[in-house]
């Protein structure tokens, strides 16, 4: 029985994901003055959607074809649309930037938050008092 | 998989490291604005910054975490014209009792450091933020 991956679950991957979303978010709000760059946003969803387990049928068989390999390479990056274009062809939006970067500390705190709600039930389980 | 909040950190340092060089240039066009010269290539051009983002490894130092991060690509001459003022009591005038000011508008100056030094704010609470999440990381042990 694998406790500690039961208790952890998906939060330990959401974490990984919030921490990678707010690297991107980090990116643009440090090339907000440079020209050209296009702001990049991460897709959680898709991210997340690679950890699930796929209900694709099993290979069960050496001459079964492989469900694995049409799975998608998406990375889940996406370009922003701005909502005012600029001259030199920057899509960054500073305040735009900095309400997501907010938002995705928050997220991540709930997400540790969730992970230390299963990391002290174990504790307390493993105490047993 | 390496910490991507190291990462975050590296980013913001990249970026407070060009907001500075940018702040700097700025100080230096202010410093010069009132000077003049006897020839209009002796005289002072601001100087402006052209950042460049960090795409990929190819454009870091081996392994740091900065991809994604900010550089200054250059810094070039201002193209405005240089101002030719007849003044022939200056001891710098020319023959014709012209000297040529730096073409530094000190109004445009002021905004171009407050821009930067408010890009430069952005960035510290960037990675403030990301250090107290790495902080409250830790302490996931003593839940």
């Amino acid at each position: 029985m694998d406790i500690l991956g039961n208790a952890l679950s998906v939060h330990e991957k959401a974490l990984h994901v919030r921490d990678k979303r707010m690297e991107v978010i980090a990116r643009n709000i440090a090339n907000d003055d440079t020209p050209h760059f296009k702001a990049r946003e991460l897709d959680f969803k898709t991210v997340m959607a690679k950890f699930e387990p796929s209900d694709l049928m099993a290979n069960t068989h050496g001459l079964h074809f492989g469900f694995a390999d049409e799975v998608s390479e998406d990375d889940g990056m996406r370009y922003r649309t701005p909502f005012n274009a600029s001259v030199d062809g920057n899509t960054v939006e500073l305040t735009v930037e900095q309400a997501k970067y907010g938002k995705a500390a928050g997220d991540f705190q709930a997400t540790l938050t969730f992970l230390q709600d299963g990391i002290s039930g174990i504790r307390k389980s493993l105490r047993g008092d | 998989m390496p910490m991507s909040i190291d990462n975050i950190f590296g980013i913001g340092g990249t970026a407070l490291n060009a907001q500075m060089i940018r702040m700097n240039t700025t100080a230096s066009n202010l410093a010069n604005a009132g000077t003049t010269a006897g020839s209009e290539d002796l005289a002072y051009r601001g100087k402006r910054t052209v950042f460049k983002a960090l795409m990929d490894d190819s454009m870091t130092h081996g392994g740091a975490p900065y991809v994604g991060g900010v550089k200054v690509d250059k810094i070039v001459d201002d193209t405005k014209p240089i101002p030719k003022v007849y003044d022939p009591n200056n001891p710098l005038a020319d023959k014709d009792g012209f000297v040529y000011q730096a073409n530094v508008n000190e109004v445009n100056e002021m905004v171009d450091l407050m821009a930067a030094s408010r890009s430069y704010q952005n960035n510290v609470e960037v990675v403030n933020t990301a250090r107290e999440l790495m902080l409250r990381t830790l302490d996931i042990v003593k839940a």
